[in-house]
């Protein structure tokens, strides 16, 4: 009976193998064409994940205050004088800002300006981190019961890090800005030109459709444009790095070696879930990155 | 006699061991580890984690097994699905129909097959990617990433033998 079995299974596993094969082929062209079924198989898995991931990702956080608790320490006293320069210094632009809200308030007032609404955003924990050498996105653990939605911005207190592009119940996938697929309108905030931040998978971004005539020099600020809705206008991004073979680059604000918090900002405020007022939106009263006045 | 319901809990955990591990694996290479570089150069453990199977008893792990595993990985890497499904059972299947030329052979032979399936299956995973993306990738961390899977490959094989030592000797 063995002897019969065997070559049989052998058959039996080699077919199962070419049918999985050909499965596996059908899923990458139906994801390719954007399909829903691809799409809600994916949420699927990485809400039934997402849990586990953030009970194991604990000890890696655990360890990592570990280790940033004891580099503080050793660099308490350089940190200590470092600081006191910083608030001399901070203080100049302290009461440089309150004298130029209060301008700015008063010119409001005159011309009957509303400002930008202020964004709600919630705060979410990175539990997977899909920086592989073809894609550049990150596993949150919020999702739509929070109030998340495709094409919200990812932040961080630096800086813009990417766009939400997959929402589940409680997971959602950010693409970052570095992907090959990311692509986000932005504007020099200098000259105000317009251009288009796109991925390509290394750490440093392109300018594309840049105006002929814009003339550039690093260090220029890089932000958010808003054009296309979507993303709220303003959002840090970057400084301009430079041109390295007739391609502008973009140095992004974010440290992408530090991502274990991120803030989604909502932008669209009309639809804001009452759990967002309430609780969990706002950290400390500290306002949302980017939603600063503009002057 | 003795097959009361500890001793099937125990065979029961001990067939899921394979599946379970190269799970795991998956959960770790996925992991958000705050060292720059990690996420891109992390070893594909899962990878390593088929081959050893594939040539050591594939029984242990069946192909529709790989391509649950697979499917995870892809949901949560971010990776086009499918395109790291269809690389784990590609190499499942070429390893399993070698498996002859494995048979007996020494640690080393066996890693530099690894070494080959490893190296076929990121030029396999990059080929699927540029053309499900579009465009181009640069494959240069892909060769670390490669690279660091060959090296990952020893202390993979001494987890999973451990592991086979625990399981049933009929499976």
């Amino acid at each position: 009976m063995v002897r019969i079995a065997v070559p049989l299974r052998g058959a039996a596993h080699r077919f199962a193998l070419g049918f999985l094969i050909v499965t596996a082929f059908g899923l990458m062209f139906l994801g390719k064409a954007d399909n829903q079924f691809v799409e809600r198989l994916r949420t699927a898995v990485t809400d039934v994940a997402t849990p586990i991931l953030e009970v194991a990702a604990e000890p890696i956080s655990a360890v990592n205050r570990a280790i940033d608790h004891v580099r503080a320490l050793a660099a308490l006293h350089q940190e200590n004088a470092r600081l006191r320069e910083e608030v001399e210094r901070l203080r100049g632009w302290h009461a440089a800002a309150l004298r130029l809200e209060t301008e700015n308030r008063s010119f409001r007032d005159m011309l009957n300006y509303r400002g930008p609404e202020r964004n709600a955003f919630v705060s979410a924990r990175v539990v997977a981190d899909g920086r592989g050498p073809f894609v550049k996105s990150l596993l949150v653990n919020i999702g739509t019961r929070d109030g998340i939605e495709k094409g919200h911005a990812a932040v961080t207190q630096l800086g813009l890090v990417g766009r939400v592009t997959e929402v589940g119940e409680r997971s959602a996938r950010i693409l970052m800005m570095t992907d090959l697929n990311s692509r986000i309108p932005v504007l020099i905030e200098e000259t105000r030109a317009r251009a288009i931040l796109a991925g390509d998978n290394t750490e440093r971004p392109q300018l594309v459709f840049l105006p002929d005539a814009t003339r550039l020099k690093p260090g220029q600020r890089v932000v958010t444009s808003g054009h296309g809705g979507g993303l709220p206008h303003g959002l840090p991004v970057g400084v301009v790095s430079g041109v390295e073979k007739g391609i502008p680059r973009v140095r992004p604000f974010v440290d992408w070696g530090r991502l274990e918090y991120v803030e989604i900002i909502d932008y669209d405020v009309d639809n804001v879930p009452p759990n967002l007022s309430t609780g969990r939106s706002g950290k400390s009263g500290a306002p949302p990155p980017g939603a600063g006045s503009a002057p | 006699m003795k097959s009361g319901f500890w001793q099937r809990l125990d065979t029961w955990a001990r067939r899921f061991l394979p599946a379970g591990l190269c799970l795991l694996f998956v959960l770790v290479t996925v992991l958000p580890v705050p060292v720059p570089g990690y996420a891109s150069l992390v070893p594909m453990l899962a990878l390593a984690a088929v081959f050893f199977w594939a040539v050591h008893d594939p029984r242990l792990l069946p192909p529709v097994v790989v391509f649950l595993i697979g499917l995870i990985q892809d949901s949560l890497s971010g990776a086009p699905m499918g395109t790291g499904t269809v690389v784990l059972l590609a190499v499942y299947g070429v390893t399993v129909s070698q498996r002859r030329y494995f048979h007996n052979r020494s640690f080393i032979q066996v890693w530099v097959g690894f070494m080959v399936m490893a190296s076929a299956a990121a030029a396999l995973g990059w080929l699927l990617t540029v053309a499900v993306d579009g465009a181009f990738a640069p494959p240069r961390a892909l060769l670390f990433q490669s690279l660091l899977t060959v090296g990952a490959y020893p202390l993979v094989t001494w987890v999973l033998h451990r592991a086979q030592r625990l399981l049933p000797a009929e499976a």
